[in-house]
């Protein structure tokens, strides 16, 4: 009993101590940045659309964001894209860059272990959750709408 | 050779009557660890991480590999003249330490101390050479910021932002041998430590884990042994870093005991502030490089006289944090003398 209650002093005295990260130069750093990625997705989704004059704006938006997990995996190989995230923090996480890094970055860290126990099993350890909650949450909408629909 | 006494005991702690010298100590470096404060004072700089191998646990393990072959020669000895190895590191299983000890064919006992291990090992060895029991005991443990990561934390590439309590795994190994013949320092007395878990669960905040538990040993060695801290040059803990240091101080304030400028702690003093490390370093590589090659050779120029090291190490696995379980921790203690 005693050392439950010297314990919860004992964090309370802790996580008051504890460093505290400056929420405003972060909070700017990821804006812009995760601005910034957006921006160079719409322009080449404007060049796609250019150069190809007749794609439909799916196609556009499907080539961009190919092209777009092409540049952030090409990043994460040459080791450029952990120093992005290293500064933007949730900036460049949450993009679809932040997404095919979270792919990436396990892929090489574990070929150490072979192709099928290494890349091929570890490669979702990160980006796993957020598959499982995407097609989840897309089931659930997916009822929703089809019981909207029936009247 | 000198007539044996008996050795005797005091609750946790051991007063060596035959006082084991540490007759070689070796430490070897990452690129990054280098550049740091300790820098000038390391036996072997590595030009990179990955030491001519082809993963990082290879790496460790050669570093380990090397740290042993290099003290075995600062101690003038050959592999013949060693009678058992003692040493740990942070992987599973302690692969790096086996496969270590599978390249000489030396009696080896592995351990588990995590940060720890360097004074859990010399404590041992130092006990056991005390004893009569082996001649040369090769003390020797590291860490591998790349393997570290993996398997306690995130792949390497992976863009995310570090908390500002986290520290800097050590990528280094370092190894002492201790013997009754020859010269250096003195191993005078150690205290073993009880596993202490004051209910802190945050695994970034390591520094707030261990103090306690470097708290409890501290204690009981200034208790056991009836001194203070003003008896000893140098008091040195391993990796609490920046924050954990600072807890411990207040730890001991709050007992009356005031931890003066004679107190450090490797990890905070571990690498420059440009360094971007944030609470500074840690890992097993962490104390054990800067014992073995600053506090040395400090000892031994006659700048220290006598040294209290006592590094802690968490006891945690992926698994306990997963399962929300609190971090236990330990904390070994060891009397370094000229």
């Amino acid at each position: 009993m005693e050392d439950k209650k010297r314990n919860e002093a004992y964090n309370k005295y802790v996580s008051a101590k504890i460093p505290k990260t400056r929420p405003w130069p972060s909070l700017f750093n990821s804006f812009w940045v995760g601005g910034l990625i957006c921006l160079i997705g719409q322009g080449i989704n404007d060049i796609y659309l250019l150069i190809f004059p007749n794609i439909s704006q799916q196609t556009g938006w499907s080539l961009t964001l190919i092209t777009l997990i092409f540049i952030a995996s090409f990043l994460t190989g040459i080791g450029v894209y952990d120093q992005i995230g290293k500064f933007a923090g949730g900036g460049s996480i949450v993009p679809i860059t932040g997404f095919s890094n979270s792919i990436t970055s396990p892929s090489i860290e574990f070929k150490s272990e072979g192709i099928i126990y290494g890349i091929c099993v570890k490669m979702f350890t990160i980006a796993g959750p957020v598959i499982v909650f995407g097609v989840a949450s897309s089931m659930v909408v997916g009822l929703i709408y089809w019981i909207i629909s029936l009247f | 050779m000198q007539k044996r006494q008996n050795t005797f005991k005091i609750k946790q702690t051991i007063k060596l009557k035959n006082q084991p010298k540490i007759i070689g100590s070796y430490a070897i470096v990452g690129p990054k660890e280098g550049q740091g404060n300790f820098g000038p004072y390391f036996d072997y700089v590595m030009k990179n991480d990955h030491f001519g191998e082809k993963t990082f646990e290879k790496a460790e393990r050669k570093m380990l590999e090397s740290a042993v072959t290099g003290v075995i020669q600062n101690a003038h000895l050959q592999p013949k003249d060693i009678d058992l190895m003692i040493a740990g590191d942070l992987l599973n299983q302690i692969i790096s330490s086996s496969y270590a000890a599978r390249a000489f064919q030396f009696p080896f006992i592995g351990l588990y101390g995590a940060c720890s291990t360097m004074a859990e090992s010399l404590a041992i060895g130092a006990v056991l050479v005390d004893g009569g029991f082996y001649q040369n005991v090769v003390c020797c443990t590291g860490s591998h910021f790349s393997t570290a990561e993996r398997q306690y934390r995130f792949p390497l590439e992976l863009g995310n932002q570090r908390p500002p309590t986290s520290q800097w795994t050590v990528t280094g190994a370092g190894a002492s041998v201790v013997s009754l013949e020859g010269e250096g320092p003195k191993i005078t007395a150690v205290t073993f430590g009880k596993v202490v878990d004051w209910g802190v669960n945050d695994v970034n905040n390591m520094g707030g884990a261990m103090a306690p538990a470097a708290r409890d040993t501290m204690l009981s060695h200034f208790r056991n042994t009836r001194t203070k801290p003003d008896d000893y040059d140098l008091i040195v803990t391993g990796d609490l870093g920046k924050l954990g240091s600072e807890i411990l101080i207040d730890l001991m304030e709050d007992e009356g005991i005031t931890l003066g400028t004679n107190y450090g702690d490797c990890g905070q003093m571990y690498f420059k502030r440009e360094q971007e490390t944030l609470c500074g370093a840690s890992g097993a590589g962490c104390c054990a490089t800067v014992f073995n090659s600053y506090i040395i050779q400090k000892i031994n120029e006659g700048q220290y006289k006598k040294v209290l090291f006592l590094p802690t190490g968490a006891l945690l696995s992926t698994t306990s944090t997963q399962q929300g379980d609190t971090i236990p921790c330990v904390c070994h203690a060891i009397v370094v003398e000229k």
